[in-house]
């Protein structure tokens, strides 16, 4: 399963808050140019696992490789640099900063001024309606409309990798097909995306492997079409 | 009329400083939710900062052009106080991060407690008050019956510009915008590529050093000592809490209230009754107005 071409590689994590393990040794590849998702209940551990990427949580034991890099002790604002955005569960949207100063301030570690530039206008393609809404304090956004400002800030941030959590959360069936579509089309565009999902649906129509974690340890792990397949799969997260 | 005018710009004059002050509370506050409890005391040890910089400069070079004087002074003091704030917040505040609030603010009031008291056994600021030199001619111009001096004109001047300085900072910078961040949610703001920890330091590197050129301003006006920062620091925080604590422009309009309560007061009553006057406007604004003048409640996070 462990491949050298991995672009993030995950070995044996194990993550605790205090005395309660979260995590009891994960091992995971996402490849680039892949879409993985990682489907599982309420509480399995699937925002524990992305929050362990990104360096907001500790790992206690274990691996997290990225480009070939440890990530171990690592700050967070560094991961972030080195390429990998995360678009945080319930959106963590700056709702007193306008909808532009969100996006500019995911530009932060960036120094290729020009390409700042280029991908504004990117962002501003993908979602006509935050470029309408520019200048608006981001907390006067819709639900979905501030999904996207999520994602647009993370693509700001210009990561190979993109970690996204919950992004179908709360959101009309409208709106989670638009926001799947646009993950395609970045994903099409060449960034990487490791999905975590309760909407397991939508998740492995768009992902090409996937996970399935429940309670700290992955139980299953596939394609995306031999996990639609599984029966077990097909019970507990595609409504039978 | 001119006993009015003549009044209101004393009121001016301690306003802005007061302001001056109000920012560094406010600006803590705002990113960390915490009352810096020591900002009155580390006002107090930047007036010290600009006198012995003041003293030592004028001794070794006099007929300096007194603009050289006095920016070098308030540079030195800036600086200074700056360090100060940096080192007590990564010495006794950032350990306490993620403990109680309670305990950081215990620790800012113990804080404050060691600078009074170290300034009071060091030998050369001892408890005695002491005079900067004059860093500027003073020069007094008579209005039509209203005294203005160089002085006054300088601190209400200075404030004013540091006041927009610093207003510009916040709202235009990508400093101000990782602060405003930051204030918002901070477990969020590192995903961004933003090192909090250094715009926290940066926040209180800025609060102090605007505090210091409150400190230097007011030590050419008045006289200086080691328990200064107790009343000064009271009524900056009040300032910072009637104007909506969180708040920048809140924590000015505040420093300019509490300073028309100072001086005002003493105009329609006994000038003993001001501190009665500046803590009961805090109670009727806590009870009636919470938030502030400019402060608006925190909006539910979806």
């Amino acid at each position: 399963m462990t491949s050298n071409s991995a672009l993030l590689s995950i070995q044996n994590l194990h993550v605790a808050y205090g005395n309660i393990l979260a995590l009891q040794g994960i091992s995971l590849d996402v490849r680039e140019g892949e879409i993985v998702t990682l489907i599982g209940a309420n509480g399995a551990g699937k925002s524990t696992l992305l929050r362990a990427i990104s360096g907001l949580v500790p790992m206690r034991e274990g691996r997290i490789l990225f480009a070939g890099v440890d990530l171990r002790s690592v700050p967070a604002h560094q991961i972030v640099e080195m390429g990998i955005a995360h678009v945080p569960e319930g959106r963590g949207i700056f709702a007193n900063l306008t909808v532009l100063e969100n996006l500019k301030l995911a530009t932060w570690s960036r120094k290729d001024r020009a390409n700042i530039q280029k991908d504004y206008r990117r962002v501003f393609e993908l979602f006509p309606r935050l470029a309408e809404r520019q200048y608006q304090l981001a907390g006067t956004l819709s639900g979905g409309e501030q999904q996207m400002l999520a994602v647009a800030r993370a693509l700001m941030t210009r990561g190979r990798l993109m970690l996204l959590d919950e992004p179908s959360m709360g959101l009309a069936p409208v709106l989670v097909r638009e926001i799947f579509n646009i993950l395609g089309e970045i994903n099409a565009a060449g960034t990487t995306i490791l999905l975590v999902e309760q909407n397991a649906r939508q998740a492995l129509k768009v992902a090409h492997r996937g996970y399935v974690l429940e309670t700290g340890r992955i139980t299953l792990a596939g394609t995306a079409q031999e996990l639609s397949d599984n029966p077990q799969v097909k019970a507990a997260y595609l409504g039978g | 009329m001119q006993f009015y005018i003549q009044q209101i710009l004393n009121a001016l004059q301690v306003g802005s400083v007061y302001a001056l002050i109000a920012l560094g509370y406010t600006m803590v506050y705002g990113i960390l939710t915490m009352i810096n409890f020591a900002h009155g005391d580390i006002f107090m040890v930047s007036t010290y900062l600009a006198f012995f910089t003041s003293t030592l400069l004028l001794s070794i070079a006099a007929g300096l052009p007194p603009l050289f004087t006095f920016v070098f002074t308030l540079l030195t003091a800036m600086f200074g106080t700056a360090l100060l704030a940096v080192l007590i917040e990564r010495l006794a505040y950032k350990p306490l991060r993620t403990a109680p609030r309670i305990s950081a603010v215990i620790t800012a009031l113990g804080v404050g407690l060691f600078l009074e008291n170290f300034m009071v056994a060091f030998k050369p600021v001892g408890p005695a008050p002491r005079f900067l030199p004059p860093l500027i001619p003073q020069i007094n111009y008579d209005l039509g019956g209203v005294t203005v001096s160089t002085i006054q004109i300088v601190i209400i001047l200075v404030s004013g510009l540091v006041m927009f300085l610093l207003d510009t900072i916040v709202r235009r910078t990508m400093v101000g915008m990782a602060m405003r961040a930051i204030s918002w949610d901070k477990f969020t703001v590192p995903l961004m590529g933003v090192p909090v920890d250094r715009i926290i330091s940066l926040t209180f590197a800025l609060g102090a050093s605007i505090a210091a050129v409150g400190g230097t301003l007011y030590g050419m006006a008045y006289t200086i000592d080691p328990y200064m920062g107790i009343r000064i620091g009271w009524w900056a925080f009040i300032s910072a809490v009637v104007g909506g604590i969180g708040n920048i422009r809140g924590a000015m309009l505040g420093g300019f209230i509490l300073g028309f309560v100072e001086i005002f007061t003493p105009v329609f009553l006994p000038s003993t009754y001001r501190d009665f006057i500046a803590f009961s406007l805090l109670l009727l604004l806590l009870i009636f107005r919470p938030t502030g003048i400019l402060g608006r409640p925190a909006p539910q996070k979806v």
